[in-house]
């Protein structure tokens, strides 16, 4: 459809912090970003024509408004929670190969740590979260609140049914810690992690112990796409759109009744967007694959056919997503040890390996690179990207 | 009840609509789910239409209010203030005889006594005037 049609032009990112806090305000961070994804371009404010705003900042006419977007045409919302960032790059790649847009910018960020935090949402705002009447009727009242806790739901599960191990859920979390001591600006940079740390952690809503769990943090990032023609003209050198697809779980808006209990958004996604791209999973170098739990990146590497499903925890095991094994995933530290920005620094990181920059933490020679997105009760997004 | 001296102070459900009506029935000690009169087929949760062959046409049909522990989490840190004194607790997703899933508890074992295909069947929990929650207890008979 669009293959290789669009590219990523320009990103940006704030530094990460949990305490003290920003300082900013959730629009003020992600402006930070986006003009610093500007800069990266080589594109002033009023060239940004279409702009994909994560909820949490309301209108993209605000936002337009604060960064000078005076020409904007261009604006939507995907309420796919952590699965936006990547759903709106492929919006944002419909957007510019049909003329909708010349250039996109995708920003997201919050103050995760210092603001409201994800995992109290419900108690804050019931309306907000996924579900909506259906969590605050029929979850809530039984005390099932939090990300944690509906993921666990299926952690379990699938540890029932494949054997699915902590000690395999622990290798994600020492693999992303692994890769944060590469990664200067990773909030657990300096923190190593081992097993025994790994397994000693208390237990948040089982199986998922603390160390399952990813750091709630403030930040934002950017990233700006438009088409190859137009790229031609700015200052990077393009990152290729291969192939990019969303999808949903069925039933999306309710986690119990699940004919199959393990399909997510990428069971579908992943398919349409390896075949646009015309590559399989096992030509990807790396994948930076959307970590708020440890088994989420267990099961969307098995949804998004990287392996077969029930075998992700083998394929975690022995180092296998770590720098130097069959796939690294998460190179930057991911969500569980660099920050979780909403997923959005996840196609940062994918740029940034593209583009040969990712410095101490480069893979090398790498040409192709997945990137996925997971949100609210199992939504995914899936973009193939190449140099 | 011996702790109706104090206010009920964990999330309710809204009374009104499908979600009401589903809830009336626990009021009366009843757990029933919509049973769709065009393909038979039951569900949860409480929907306008049958997604597999849009009748809009349903009944409420009790339940024989056994079924079995399909998954369930263990929360030992409470994310939501008014669970802050329960943990640990673990919600349960019980899988009936009907084939439908429901979120619950299973009130008389501990988190840890819990496993994957134990036998449940309905109790209800009622916990103000104006609801009452359908919870589960080990089964007590064998079948």
């Amino acid at each position: 459809m669009f293959k290789d049609k669009a590219c990523i032009v320009g990103i940006g990112e704030t530094p990460f912090c949990r305490k003290p806090g920003s300082g900013l305000t959730e629009m003020g961070i992600q402006l930070k970003a986006a003009v610093a994804a500007l800069e990266d371009a080589g594109l002033e404010a009023a060239q940004i024509d279409g702009i994909l705003p994560f909820p949490n900042v309301g209108k993209a006419e605000a936002f337009a408004a604060s960064l000078g977007c005076e020409n904007l045409r261009f604006a939507a919302t995907l309420h796919m929670g952590g699965a936006a960032p990547v759903g709106s790059l492929h919006m944002a790649a419909m957007a510019v190969t049909s003329g909708a847009a010349d250039y996109v910018m995708v920003p997201g960020g919050w103050n995760g740590y210092s603001g409201a935090r994800v995992r109290e949402t419900a108690a804050n705002d019931v309306n907000s979260i996924p579900g909506g009447e259906i969590a605050r009727d029929f979850y809530m009242p039984f005390g099932l609140t939090a990300p944690p806790q509906w993921y666990a739901l299926m952690a379990r599960r699938h540890m029932h049914e494949y054997g699915t191990t902590a000690e395999q859920f622990g290798a994600v979390a020492l693999a992303m810690r692994k890769h944060a001591q590469l990664n200067p600006a990773a909030l657990m940079h300096g923190k190593p992690l081992m097993m025994a740390d790994y397994l000693a952690s208390p237990y948040i809503a089982s199986p998922y112990r603390l160390l399952d769990c990813c750091v709630e943090t403030d930040g934002a990032a950017a990233f700006i796409v438009t088409t190859v023609e137009r790229a031609r003209d700015l200052r990077q050198k393009p990152v290729y759109i291969m192939g990019a697809a969303a999808g949903q779980p069925y039933p999306a808006d309710e986690i119990t009744n699940r004919a199959d209990f393990h399909r997510t958004g990428l069971t579908n996604a992943a398919p349409e967007a390896f075949r646009m791209a015309g590559v399989t999973p096992a030509d990807a170098d790396f994948a930076q694959i959307y970590d708020c739990f440890t088994f989420e990146v267990i099961q969307q590497l098995e949804e998004a056919g990287f392996c077969k499903r029930g075998e992700g925890g083998a394929f975690v095991e022995n180092g296998g997503i770590e720098l130097g094994g069959h796939l690294p995933v998460n190179t930057h530290g991911g969500l569980l040890s660099q920050a979780h920005v909403l997923g959005i620094s996840h196609v940062v990181e994918a740029v940034r390996q593209l583009r040969g920059e990712a410095g101490a933490r480069q893979v090398a020679d790498a040409e192709i690179g997945v990137v996925t997105g997971w949100g609210d009760f199992g939504d995914g997004s899936i973009a193939v990207l190449r140099r | 009840m011996s702790e109706q001296a104090t206010p009920y102070d964990k999330p309710v459900p809204a009374l009104t609509g499908l979600h009401g009506e589903f809830y009336a029935w626990c009021r009366d000690r009843e757990l029933r789910f919509q049973r769709c009169t065009g393909c038979g087929r039951y569900r949860h949760v409480p929907r306008d239409i049958c997604a597999h062959c849009s009748s809009m046409e349903w009944e409420w049909v009790r339940s024989s209010g056994r079924g079995t522990v399909f998954t369930w989490t263990d929360v030992v840190r409470a994310l939501h203030p008014a669970f802050a004194a329960a943990t640990p607790y673990a919600p349960v997703i019980v899988e009936m005889e009907e084939g439908v899933r429901l979120l619950s508890r299973v009130v008389d074992c501990t988190p840890d006594e819990l496993q994957i295909g134990m036998p449940v069947e309905v109790d209800f929990q009622q916990v103000s005037d104006a609801l009452t929650l359908p919870v589960f207890r080990r089964a007590s008979v064998a079948r």
